[in-house]
């Protein structure tokens, strides 16, 4: 997903005069010759996220598209009064790409890992959030947003679905197969799993990669007697609120295999981190069982 | 002040490389390049100033040694290794999970670490903080602090540069790694950070610049900063080579964090040998 963002950012500076791209000091490898071709307004600015909002901000503000880069945490918490200011309350236009999704770097600790991403973007009204679940997802949404004029972050995870790949639509999500006894919420790199736990049942399965703002009409079609079953590559209960707001004045039940709420203390490797923490084909089906017989 | 021979501190630096490697290969890879540069100041250090007491790392009035770029962890964990901090025997566990030893600074799990680090740019301010706590409570404490020239490119770090002048904090130490590199390039050309010694002395900072591998110079410094206070805070620049003391590491064009096979271990493990050599080290000084 990386490679078809930044081969994409390549193309944008080429043919778009009025975008820039700036990285804090990581994927500069790929577009080097861009760099070179472009040092205005294609460069690494540096360990310095969040005084880069601002520029970016200031950028918006003359008119360009600026798209920044960098590792999740950094982007979206060590800058969060910048967010909050420079781009959502000014309605500036500013793309946001991170790299390190959740446990993406598993080896690197806490500093490193960012489940709560989503979390904290919600907490601002105004910013954009997607989180493709492959390249080619990636490319539609991005195309589909970069110029919209709002603050829009993405998340790129190293471990995109391999099996299922439905075209996407900024805000809109899809249909993957319809059934009555629950209705499953897959979110980005989840698919897969869920798609393998779930094919030949009779649930619905929603699959989601705008998270905000989040689809609640779509959702909102599909009751199945209140059972939601969330799984999502991030802190559980990000999307509780949506969730609940889709099906305002019925009740619902909602189980969730997501990441726990909690400081992740432990290292290894993603597997790793993935079974510790339960995002796991087992948990999912574990999870779907019961909500459907309670 | 009593202070070690350079054979001494030479060989106490290529202790913590050996150290660094161990750990770093019990993970087939991890934060070389900015591991190795440090083991000199490191050996300075731990030889001949920080005072802390082995058996009891967290004795309250201890200085404090704080690394801001905390990705450089292994050399740390090896430098505590040596000192007797920690059993030789963590460095076997870097980053696994449930490991005691993570592969950035944690002070949650490993003794005689400060401060936790990773996220660049905060850890000198932590470091002034402490600083300061040490003069309000008039305990005498020293802080010792190393940052990074890429993650100086945070303004964070210029606004600790400020207020450590402004309370006047000569009981910080502070060093800056100055190899020029950072994961996408140098940093000449990523962010230039100009004159750090000018910036920092014109920030109300004592500033002198040093070989980063010259173990006497490094010592006479700190000796100065500790010797002759002046109601300012201290900042060595240390002008070092990403990588050093493993030539097939030094020369590779980015060392920033590299994946470790046996071949590549073997390598560097024999030029470190060979230095042994040079330094006149026993067997058991060695192994």
């Amino acid at each position: 997903m990386r490679r078809a963002f930044l081969k994409r950012v390549a193309e944008m500076i080429r043919n778009e005069a009025d975008t820039t791209f700036f990285t804090v000091d990581i994927g500069m490898w790929a577009i080097r010759d861009v760099l070179k071709e472009f040092p205005d307004r294609c460069t690494n600015v540096g360990i310095y996220e969040d005084g880069m909002f601002s520029i970016a901000a200031g950028m918006a503000r003359r008119g360009l598209v600026p798209t920044i880069f960098g590792i999740q945490p950094y982007l979206v918490e060590r800058t969060l009064e910048q967010i909050k200011m420079d781009l959502a309350y000014q309605k500036l236009g500013v793309n946001v790409i991170g790299t390190g999704a959740a446990v993406d770097y598993p080896k690197y600790g806490y500093s490193h890992y960012c489940a709560e991403d989503l979390h904290v973007i919600k907490a601002i009204p105004g910013c954009e959030f997607i989180a493709p679940g492959s390249a080619k997802q990636f490319i539609q949404l991005f195309n589909q947003t970069y110029r919209n004029g709002h603050p829009t972050f993405f998340r790129v995870s190293d471990h995109p679905n391999q099996n299922n790949d439905p075209d996407v639509e900024f805000g809109k999500a899809v249909v993957m197969q319809k059934g009555s006894k629950a209705t499953v919420i897959a979110v980005s790199i989840m698919l897969d799993a869920v798609m393998e736990v779930c094919k030949g049942k009779d649930v619905t399965v929603l699959y989601y990669t705008t998270l905000e703002p989040f689809d609640r009409e779509t959702l909102g079609q599909y009751y199945n007697n209140g059972k939601i079953l969330v799984v999502e590559p991030e802190f559980e209960g990000s999307l509780t609120f949506d969730i609940t707001k889709s099906f305002e004045g019925k009740p619902v039940q909602i189980e969730s295999v997501a990441f726990p709420r909690e400081i992740f203390r432990n290292y290894g490797t993603y597997e790793e981190k993935m079974q510790y923490y339960g995002l796991t084909k087992e948990n999912i089906e574990k999870k779907l069982e019961v909500l459907i017989r309670v | 002040m009593v202070l070690s021979s350079q054979k001494t501190l030479e060989q106490n630096a290529l202790r913590i490389r050996k150290g660094i490697i161990q750990a770093i290969c019990s993970n087939k890879g991890g934060h070389i390049g900015g591991s190795l540069d440090l083991a000199d100041v490191l050996s300075v250090i731990y030889t001949d100033f920080i005072r802390i007491d082995p058996q009891t790392p967290k004795w309250d009035n201890r200085d404090f040694m704080i690394i801001s770029k905390g990705h450089a962890g292994p050399a740390l964990y090896s430098t505590l290794a040596l000192k007797g901090v920690i059993d030789y025997s963590r460095l076997n566990n870097l980053n696994n999970p449930n490991s005691l030893l993570p592969g950035h600074c944690d002070r949650n799990k490993v003794p005689g670490v400060d401060a936790t680090t990773g996220s660049l740019g905060q850890g000198l301010s932590i470091a002034v903080g402490a600083a300061l706590g040490a003069k309000i409570k008039d305990s005498g404490q020293r802080v010792f602090c190393i940052i990074g020239d890429g993650e100086s490119a945070e303004g964070q770090i210029w606004e600790a540069a400020q207020f450590a002048a402004h309370y006047k904090l000569d009981n910080i130490i502070a060093f800056l790694d100055w190899n020029n590199m950072q994961i996408d390039g140098s940093v000449e050309e990523v962010m230039s950070i100009g004159d750090p010694m000018k910036k920092f002395e014109a920030f109300g900072w004592n500033s002198t610049l040093v070989k980063g591998d010259d173990v006497l110079a490094i010592q006479k410094a700190i000796n100065f900063a500790i010797e002759s206070p002046n109601k300012k805070p201290t900042m060595i620049v240390l002008k070092t080579i990403k990588g050093r003391g493993a030539k097939c590491i030094e020369e590779l064009p980015n060392n920033h964090c590299l994946g470790f096979n046996d071949d590549l271990k073997e390598k560097v493990l024999e030029e470190l040998k060979e230095r042994a050599v040079e330094l006149d080290m026993e067997e058991e000084q060695w192994n």
